[in-house]
């Protein structure tokens, strides 16, 4: 047992940080910090990392992937968070891709992987529906044969960044025979095909994510389609644990408790710095010894993997408890902030406010509530683990 | 990155689990805490023909030379069995002093004794007044021609009944507070002056409180640098105590899930309630998050890390492992009904169990204030 990096593995870190020092910068941090910004420091980050090889650590080498070890995606992953760099978007890079080249034909990888490497195409995931939320397998939308193609009809909902998407990676249902799990296609769809709608949904956040994307006879080319007709559960599946790992956002959290340290130093109570005082104190220490935990949970999963076993049913854990962590670190960020916390920013300057932090520890904690909504709501990950892992 | 026992680890940990499976059911246990001194003396020789009384010491001293994986694979089994006789006390405490003595001759003669189950051994540190501080120390040790002579108190002695020698914190310098001027001492437990007080515990062990009357004692280290040896005693204690409670958890989830399968009300077992399995499945997480930090803290003890970065993991170890303790202990209770209130079931022997070890060496508030300590 020992969790030793190797000589190699050091200097593979003094590698990913020399990258990070000039790859992004404090310049870059600015500029993310608009929410207006979002796809733009999106794209021209990952394009720094395409051009790094480095953008699809998860990926077989063949395919465009680094064929790094464990060791080495957890020490990018921890060095990316705690230079301030933003993670990839996960849709076309972490959830479509890996289905692709799992499962689509050798013309899907050579039409969508380059594409999704390279990040000329933005994704979007259509999973849910008004009816099918948790109860995924309850989905409605429908794909009839005509021809060579699949006429779609029906509507997804909660969809983040339709706005912004060239392809959706989408369920629709195919059969109404049969266990409702057998009668499930998974299919892409591009965005600009006649008939697609996307309608904005706003949240808490005062921000625009989520949408609603309807269909109105939308016609999909049957060469769309991943793997064979009405199995599209499966490969959704397969997806869903690696899904939940990235959620935990075990690295982003601890560069965040670092970040409130200095917060704190800087918010003054009663003439005294909030970094001395108590409850502060307690509260951050609570939140980080379970996040300590949970770095070696992670790790424990990690070391699984490289075994060739899971990630299973352990990654349950990592989305729940790195959920409510993220979401106790934003309530921690939004009490220091006090009164300014509920200042809507706007164009105004920090200066003009008052105030530095205020709108960002809104932000994060009105849009943080749906880190325990999406990719399974925790009650959700927990019916699993009591039926996968208990026997229950 | 591993987090594999190695070979002689895992075999070490499956002949443990092997003595307590075959050997150590609640019905032993029971006998063997009802015995006189709470434990079975005829348990610890097998632990000593086994080679387990060996483990921490150093191979020049005929120790096996385990490190914190090592013990930690021993303690996690006897964890599960709710193993009473006194590993810590005598081999993780009293060892620990010992082999941080500069006196070679007694390490020699003693280690020996440990290894081959003839010296029960106890570290007299707490007093009536201590709390958690191990520096807070009334004891006195005075100096008269070539001898040291001890006077005071010293409370719930870990395997105090039994023991045949005490090792003994004193103030032979400084104020009651100090850490400087903390020296140790070894002494027989039936030495003249020495007077004992047998107690039970609320886990079924006999401890003792002692008064020491003009007590002749031999120092084992260096006169007024006891403070150190103290420390880190504590920490290996601690790390070695929760290995035991993360095996205490794993066998209380064990039971409850069990219970939950089997016991029916309502015509259909009570584990099919989404109630009470989000609940069992909140218990799991508590178990599994502390044996991460357990897996982080001996990582780090075993690769050197520096000692601030060592104690601030036993510092969040100890801190969840007491939240831990007391969660899973009461859910585990709460769940077996009124079956969990009784004596006859194992359950409640273990939430006991834990609630202890919560309190042994630091609880949670006063372990999260030295974590935020160490932060600087």
């Amino acid at each position: 047992m020992d969790i030793n990096f190797s000589k190699e593995d050091i200097a593979f870190r003094d590698e990913v940080r020399a990258f990070l020092k000039t790859a992004w910068t404090e310049a870059d941090a600015v500029i993310a910090k608009r929410p207006g910004n979002f796809k733009e420091v999106q794209v021209t980050w990952e394009r720094r990392l395409y051009e790094q090889g480095w953008v699809a650590p998860g990926w077989p080498k063949e395919y465009g992937g680094t064929g790094w070890s464990s060791t080495q995606k957890f020490i990018f992953e921890t060095e990316r968070a705690a230079a301030g760099a933003p993670d990839v978007s996960p849709f076309g890079l972490k959830m479509v891709g890996p289905v692709i080249y799992s499962f689509g034909t050798d013309e899907q990888k050579a039409k969508f992987l380059p594409r999704i490497l390279k990040n000329e195409d933005w994704w979007c995931q259509g999973y849910s529906e008004t009816g099918a939320g948790s109860d995924l397998a309850a989905l409605k939308t429908k794909a009839e044969i005509d021809g060579d193609d699949y006429i779609i009809n029906g509507a997804k909902i909660w969809t983040t960044y339709a706005q912004h998407a060239d392809w959706m990676f989408c369920l629709v249902r195919t059969n109404n025979e049969g266990k409702r799990q057998q009668g499930i296609t998974f299919i892409l769809i591009d965005m600009n095909t006649p008939g697609i709608t996307v309608r904005p949904i706003y949240t808490i956040d005062d921000e625009h994510h989520l949408n609603e994307v309807l269909f109105d006879n939308v016609r999909v080319p049957m060469a769309n389609r991943i793997g064979e007709q009405d199995q599209g559960w499966t490969y959704a599946k397969s997806l869903l644990a690696h899904e939940r790992t990235a959620i935990a956002g075990i690295a982003d959290s601890k560069r965040h408790i670092a970040d409130l340290r200095r917060l704190a130093a800087e918010e003054v109570n009663a003439g005294r710095s909030m970094a001395s005082n108590i409850s502060f104190q307690q509260r951050l220490a609570d939140i980080e010894i379970e996040l300590m935990a949970l770095e070696y949970t992670e790790l424990r999963v990690l070391a699984a993997t490289a075994k060739g076993q899971g990630p299973g049913v352990e990654s349950s854990l990592l989305k729940i408890k790195g959920t409510e962590i993220q979401q106790q670190l934003q309530d921690l960020r939004l009490d220091l902030a006090g009164h300014f916390g509920a200042v809507l920013q706007g164009d105004l300057s920090a200066e003009a406010i008052g105030h530095k932090f205020g709108d960002g520890a809104r932000r994060a904690y009105m849009f943080g509530r749906a880190a325990t909504i999406y990719g399974g709501s925790n009650e959700v990950q927990k019916n699993i683990t009591a039926k996968y892992v208990l026997g229950l | 990155m591993n987090f594999d026992f190695n070979e002689e680890q895992q075999m070490l940990k499956d002949s443990v689990a092997r003595f307590v499976q075959e050997q150590y059911d609640f019905e032993a246990r029971t006998r063997f805490i009802a015995e006189a001194q709470g434990f079975s003396s005829a348990n610890w020789q097998t632990f000593a023909d086994l080679g387990w009384l060996s483990i921490p010491f150093a191979e020049e001293y005929g120790g096996f030379g385990g490190g914190a994986v090592d013990t930690m694979a021993v303690m996690e089994e006897l964890g599960r069995g709710l193993v009473a006789e006194p590993f810590v006390a005598t081999v993780i405490m009293f060892g620990s002093l010992l082999s941080q003595s500069d006196n070679d001759d007694l390490k020699r003669d003693l280690i020996s004794q440990i290894i081959d189950g003839s010296l029960l051994g106890a570290v007299a540190y707490l007093e009536p007044q201590g709390r958690y501080e191990l520096g807070d120390i009334k004891t006195s040790a005075v100096q008269q021609g070539d001898a040291w002579v001890l006077n005071g108190e010293k409370s719930l002695v870990l395997n105090g009944a039994s023991a045949n020698k005490l090792i003994v914190s004193a103030r032979s310098a400084g104020e009651q507070a100090d850490e400087a001027g903390i020296s140790l001492f070894i002494i027989d437990a039936d030495a003249e002056g020495v007077d004992k007080t047998e107690l039970r515990l609320m886990d079924g062990q006999k401890v003792a409180n002692f008064t020491l009357n003009n007590v002749i004692a031999q120092p084992i280290s260096a006169i007024g640098q006891g403070f150190a040896a103290l420390k880190t005693m504590s920490l290996e204690a601690t790390v070695a105590l929760c290995g035991e409670a993360l095996g205490n958890m794993q066998k209380l989830n064990a039971s409850t899930i069990e219970y939950a399968k089997t016991r029916q009300q309502f015509g259909v077992a009570i584990g099919s309630f989404q109630a009470l399995q989000h609940r069992m499945v909140d218990m799991f997480m508590s178990a599994e998050q502390c044996k991460s930090l357990l897996y982080r803290t001996v990582c780090s003890i075993e690769e050197g890390s520096d000692n601030v970065e060592i104690e601030r993991n036993i510092c969040a170890l100890k801190v969840m492992v007491g939240r831990a303790g007391k969660h899973i202990g009461g859910e585990a209770i709460q769940m077996h009904g009124g079956m969990g209130m009784t004596e006859e079931l194992d359950v409640g022997h273990f939430a006991r169990r834990l609630l202890m070890i919560n309190h042994a060496f630091g609880d949670i508030d006063y372990q999260q204030q030295k974590f935020i300590e160490l932060n600087g």
